[in-house]
């Protein structure tokens, strides 16, 4: 810019109030954190010695810390599958579902009212979600609304005790999940195929193709590089799950631990006696190192030649 | 024609017939049909368990125990008022009230400042200061979360403002809020300043203008798009942010409201008076709500196309 006098005073007045907070509150408790993680810092106490790779280590023979790893691996690779398979199928549903007149290629009517209605969980706080869904799954005298809904359709027998059964655990976080997700998705997919131009589907359906065909072979294609962004996010929403499993399940994981997560354990290493603050800062370092690398495989493998609409 | 006797006529997708005007038609409603059955049931699966909720916070807790299913049969207002005053939910709506108030000010100010600076100069540092706050983008919380504990606890013994700081500090937390929410941020709005068009600045440095008023008079005014759908997306994070209150925020007294409703759910003492909680619920959802119903259409391209730059 040609403008050079008092350049300088102005950049840092803008500059340097931000880069303080964010330095101060975040940034520098990143970069300690990478260093508490080789100490065997514990407690309320001063003393925190280097110990190397020993916090790593110790990981290996805990557990707790693999159920909660595995059920991360599970939130990583089936919530995005579901979340995007449903988002694909009701905004293809949304949009391209309609037949207007002469069989041209519309979206269905009241359109805009379902993307109101599907986006809404996601403006709603992670912990009223969890909280209205502990209810959904709870015992039918406590709430139960699905124990209920089932009795109510003649399906009384498939009642059960759901957050009582360690196995459902975490399959209930990925149903929660996925309720949660899929809306966001429905309407950013939207956005995508809006961008389509009509005359495409119109031509697929005058050479006759089905809709699955138009849906697999047209629609799909054309919004790959969204849903590959939105694999990525999903991957990284998935590692987290705190706010839910926490609430929903309780600080401990649920019963017998089984629906525990790694930000859950990291948590309770640091803030529950006796206050293991190296071990939670090295689990705090395995959660960065799996995002990091998700986040590189999910886009090599996601990376499909780019459809071009001349 | 009942619903069930036009579902039982569907013709079999596998054999349906190659598209030809006037035959199709009629196939064509009937999947419609279909189709409009599908979004209404997800539609359905979205909203009953908010709804359930929310009626739930308008029964007495003599009906939600025998009838959790039915709707109320009356107003139960005084689940309110046991809500606001008996579980906290009055002081917790004031706390967040307050720490959101201040944060999202500060962090639209403060990444607004910054993302312009880099958007619109080059200056010594300027490109690892950007890679800085991208950095940022990547972390998860949970690797901070015993540094911030004790960060934050420190800042208690600072001279003069030590006493406004520490731990179970309103402005703590919002300082705490606005470090957090400044790498996404700072990385959008810097992308959209530089989308700004260069002959403006150009007009408004030949008008004389300093790089204050260039600024704060002519590209601020201009970015108020983006800035809007930020401070949007911000609030809807600030209002509904659970885990960095859970580690600040220790004191009862200094709870913010999800915080709150999630000790709620947990208190022996509260754990039979189901529909104070639930009212409670409904006094979180509400800012939210018409927030929502407000701005729907900002939020939701905003919260979209923040995930698409």
């Amino acid at each position: 810019m040609a403008l050079q006098r008092g350049k300088y005073p102005f950049l840092l007045a803008l500059t340097v109030p931000g880069a303080v907070i964010y330095g101060y509150f975040m940034f520098s408790p990143y970069l300690q954190a990478m260093w508490i993680s080789l100490t065997d810092w514990g407690g309320y106490t001063a003393t925190m010695n280097f110990v190397g790779l020993d916090n790593f280590r110790r990981m290996i023979a805990d557990p707790q810390l693999l159920t909660a790893l595995r059920n991360n691996l599970i939130l990583l690779l089936v919530v995005p599958v579901l979340t995007l398979a449903l988002g694909l199928f009701l905004a293809s549903m949304i949009n391209v579902g309609g037949r207007g007149r002469a069989g041209a290629v519309t979206g269905v009517r009241g359109s805009s009212v379902y993307k109101v209605v599907y986006f809404f969980p996601q403006v709603v706080s992670v912990v009223i979600v969890a909280v209205v869904w502990k209810y959904v799954f709870a015992p039918a005298n406590a709430g139960g609304v699905l124990n209920n809904a089932l009795e109510a359709i003649g399906l009384g027998r498939l009642a059960q005790l759901w957050l009582a059964e360690p196995k459902y655990l975490i399959w209930v976080v990925v149903i929660v999940m996925t309720w949660s997700f899929a809306g966001f998705y429905v309407v950013m997919f939207s956005a995508a195929m809006q961008s389509i131009p009509r005359d495409i589907y119109e031509a697929a359906l005058l050479d006759g193709s089905s809709r699955f065909t138009t849906f697999r072979k047209i629609t799909v294609p054309l919004v790959w590089d969204t849903v590959q962004v939105g694999w990525v996010y999903l991957a990284i929403q998935a590692m987290d799950g705190f706010a839910l499993v926490s609430v929903m399940l309780g600080t401990g994981g649920g019963v017998e631990g089984a629906g525990d997560v790694l930000g859950v354990k990291v948590y309770r290493e640091a803030f529950t006696p006796p206050n293991n603050f190296g071990y939670a800062a090295a689990i705090g370092v395995v959660l960065l190192l799996l995002t990091l690398a998700v986040s590189l495989i999910f886009m090599r493998i996601l990376r499909r030649e780019r459809v071009e609409l001349a | 024609m009942t619903a069930t006797e036009l579902l039982d006529q569907r013709p079999d997708s596998s054999t349906a017939p190659p598209y030809r005007p006037g035959h199709a038609r009629r196939a064509d409603r009937i999947v419609s049909f279909i189709n409009g059955g599908f979004l209404l049931v997800w539609g359905l699966i979205t909203t009953l368990p908010l709804v359930w909720a929310m009626l739930s916070a308008f029964k007495t807790n003599a009906q939600f125990r025998v009838d959790p299913m039915g709707l109320p049969d009356g107003l139960a207002w005084d689940n309110f008022a046991r809500a606001w005053d008996e579980a906290n939910i009055g002081q917790y709506f004031v706390n967040s009230v307050i720490v959101v108030t201040m944060s999202l000010a500060m962090t639209m100010v403060f990444s607004a400042m910054l993302a312009y600076a880099l958007a619109r100069y080059t200056f010594i540092g300027s490109k690892v200061l950007y890679y800085v706050f991208l950095a940022g983008l990547m972390f998860p919380v949970f690797l901070a979360l015993v540094p911030l504990f004790f960060v934050v606890r420190d800042t208690g013994n600072w001279p003069v403002i030590g006493e406004f700081m520490g731990l179970n500090s309103h402005v703590s937390l919002a300082l705490v809020y606005t470090a957090f929410s400044m790498p996404f941020t700072v990385f959008f709005l810097t992308a959209f300043f530089r989308t700004l068009p260069d002959t403006v600045a150009e007009a408004g440095i030949m008008d004389g203008c300093s790089h204050f008023s260039l600024f704060w008079r002519v590209m601020l005014p201009m970015a108020k798009p983006g800035l809007v759908s930020l401070a949007l997306f911000n609030f809807l994070g600030h209002w509904n942010q659970y885990i960095l209150p859970v580690v600040i925020m220790t004191e009862d007294d200094k709870r913010v409201l999800a915080q709150g409703l999630a000790f709620l759910t947990t208190s022996t003492g509260f754990r039979a008076d189901w529909t104070a909680l639930f009212a409670g619920l409904v006094i979180a959802l509400l800012p939210v709500l018409i927030v929502y119903i407000a701005f729907q259409k900002k939020v939701q391209s905003g919260l979209t196309a923040g995930l698409l730059k």
